[in-house]
């Protein structure tokens, strides 16, 4: 089935249940990126040679706001909605309304978005002070935040719909997000890669919100970005349709 | 939308023939009746009788397998779902309030889910607040509240959208004796307004108090159906006498036996023979043979009628 604008009502009681965590919230969004700058970007990439004539800071920006954006979105959709859907039966509570599974699904996923949007940005603003944005571009990565923010929602979704426990969730972080975290471009650029390897880094979704957000920051853009772009809406929409079917049976039986 | 007449005048609810099927196995079965307006009726049955299915058909949350619903006018289908919802209050025997929200913000956002202007949700918050006693503890977190508090403010929220029928699963399961009596009350206020209620309970007690009308399920099916008065003179009788004979002495074996063999309807139940009048000509002289064991003797209830119809055996 598919969502109605009632999902926006759903956004906004995720919006109003968050308010109480904001703080934590805004620590975290702006301690991790400068902390990774830190340590990797400025800390290790020390020792690293130029990449493509830049520096490793700048080389290793772009890849944090893909993998921020990842990240936000599907803590969200796997603590949070697994939260909602089972410990507090918030989701029970909304079906008892004109909203429907759809409408549940899709408001949890466009929060998720939000919030991986408003991470991009506290990311976008310390790479930018530090001076490792080469172009004005990378304001899109705003938007381009909330779209990844989408998929990694959906995705989310999925692995949340047939969880068992929060136990289920270390699979999905280790053998799913931690390999698109380590293998989709973010420390290290793919070309160097033997072709079986950058094969299989191609259809890790992360690949090409990286590829995306690297083209925007330094102002290159190419022709493949259209098929990054095609790339990750069909498999978030796959995701979705996906996740909410097997919620819907889930909650719904 | 698919709208359908609604075959009986002032019927709220009419399930005909309905039946649902879980992984193969029936778990309701053929349930026929009809809720009419501004009624209380009572779904009674023991654990997986089929009460809590027959409840998540009415109110959208499961498809019939066979059968013909009508909820409010129109048939359960998937089209009818948001229509039907919209004018339903729904208290789910979960808790499912917002832990991160408080008392009132717990209202509004709950008014927002069904399109509730902004001012009406805050008029109704109001007044629900102060129907639900909880005017002091607007503002505090659901953490803070105690069960019949919660309970009461599940009630409050199911009520913001004016339900035309408002469907209780287990409304007072795990609250103090005050905290029921205080729920009983609200929910009384409700039938004086005319509001038309389907309710579940495991408390006879509750149902006889509540209810107009009762259904009793086991097994799927509905096997009895009438007033609480009516079911308990038609299936058990005026009075119940209850002999713990297990403290009995074999000297009082014939004495047991007269008992066990009158013009009355008996039953043995572990260590206890229950006697069941249908009037009051019970010659009192045959127990005060059983001196020195412990008898009782009540008027007869509905939780009588329950056990009569539903036996005594576990469902676990």
């Amino acid at each position: 089935m598919l969502p109605t604008r009632r999902a926006f009502r759903i956004w906004r009681r995720d919006l109003e249940s968050w308010k109480r965590y904001a703080p934590s919230f805004f620590v975290a969004a702006l301690s991790e990126p400068i902390f990774y700058l830190l340590a990797i970007g400025y800390g290790l990439g020390r020792f690293v040679v130029p990449i493509d004539g830049t520096s490793y800071a700048t080389f290793l920006a772009p890849g944090m706001i893909a993998f921020t954006a990842m990240n936000t979105a599907t803590f969200e959709t796997t603590f949070g909605s697994f939260t909602r859907m089972t410990q507090q039966h918030t989701y029970a509570a909304i079906l008892a309304t004109p909203c429907s599974i759809a409408d549940v699904v899709a408001g949890d996923i466009l929060w998720a978005a939000t919030k991986s949007a408003v991470s991009v940005g506290f990311v976008l603003v310390v790479t930018a002070l530090c001076g490792l944005l080469g172009s004005p571009l990378a304001v899109a990565l705003l938007p381009v935040g909330f779209l990844v923010g989408l998929l990694f929602g959906a995705l989310g979704m999925v692995v949340t719909a047939r969880a068992p426990s929060y136990d289920f969730f270390n699979y999905y972080f280790t053998l799913v997000i931690s390999v698109m975290f380590l293998f989709s471009g973010v420390f290290f650029p793919l070309d160097s890669l033997p072709r079986w390897a950058r094969v299989f880094a191609w259809f890790l979704p992360l690949t090409h919100a990286v590829d995306i957000a690297r083209a925007l920051a330094t102002g290159v853009l190419h022709r493949a970005l259209v098929v990054d772009f095609a790339w990750i809406v069909v498999v978030a929409a796959v995701a979705f349709v996906l996740g909410e079917r097997w919620v819907r049976a889930r909650v719904l039986p | 939308m698919t709208d359908a007449p609604a075959a009986v005048a002032g019927a709220i609810v009419e399930a005909d023939a309905v039946s649902k099927d879980y992984g193969g196995r029936r778990v309701v079965r053929d349930v026929t009746f009809t809720l009419r307006r501004a009624e209380c009726l009572g779904l009674l049955g023991p654990n997986g009788a089929g009460k809590t299915t027959t409840i998540r058909m009415i109110t959208c949350f499961t498809a019939p397998t066979a059968g013909a619903l009508t909820v409010l006018g129109r048939p359960v289908v998937a089209g009818n779902h948001a229509a039907i919802k919209t004018r339903l209050g729904i208290v789910q025997q979960e808790e499912s309030l917002d832990p991160d929200l408080s008392v009132e913000k717990n209202l509004l956002v709950f008014a927002s889910y069904f399109g509730i202007p902004r001012r009406t949700a805050a008029e109704r918050t109001d007044a629900l607040v102060r129907f639900a006693a909880l005017a002091e503890h607007r503002t505090a977190r659901i953490g803070t509240l105690s069960g019949g508090m919660r309970r009461r403010l599940m009630l409050a929220r199911a009520l913001l959208n004016d339900p035309a029928l408002l469907v209780l699963d287990e409304p007072t399961t795990g609250l103090d004796p005050q905290a029921r009596r205080l729920v009983w009350e609200r929910i009384r206020s409700l039938k004086r307004q005319g509001t038309t209620i389907l309710l579940t309970t495991h408390y006879m007690d509750e149902a006889a108090e509540l209810c107009d009308r009762v259904l009793i399920m086991d097994d799927g099916r509905i096997i009895a159906e009438g007033p609480p008065d009516a079911l308990v003179a038609s299936h058990v009788g005026s009075e119940v006498i209850a002999v713990y004979v297990g403290d009995a002495p074999a000297a009082m074996r014939p004495a047991l036996d007269r008992l066990a063999h009158g013009p009355w309807r008996t039953e043995h139940v572990g260590d206890v023979l229950y006697i069941y009048l249908r009037d009051t000509d019970f010659p009192t002289g045959l127990l005060a043979a059983l001196d020195g064991v412990a008898i009782t003797r009540r008027g007869a209830t509905l939780e009588d009628v329950f056990l009569t119809l539903t036996g005594h055996a576990l469902r676990d």
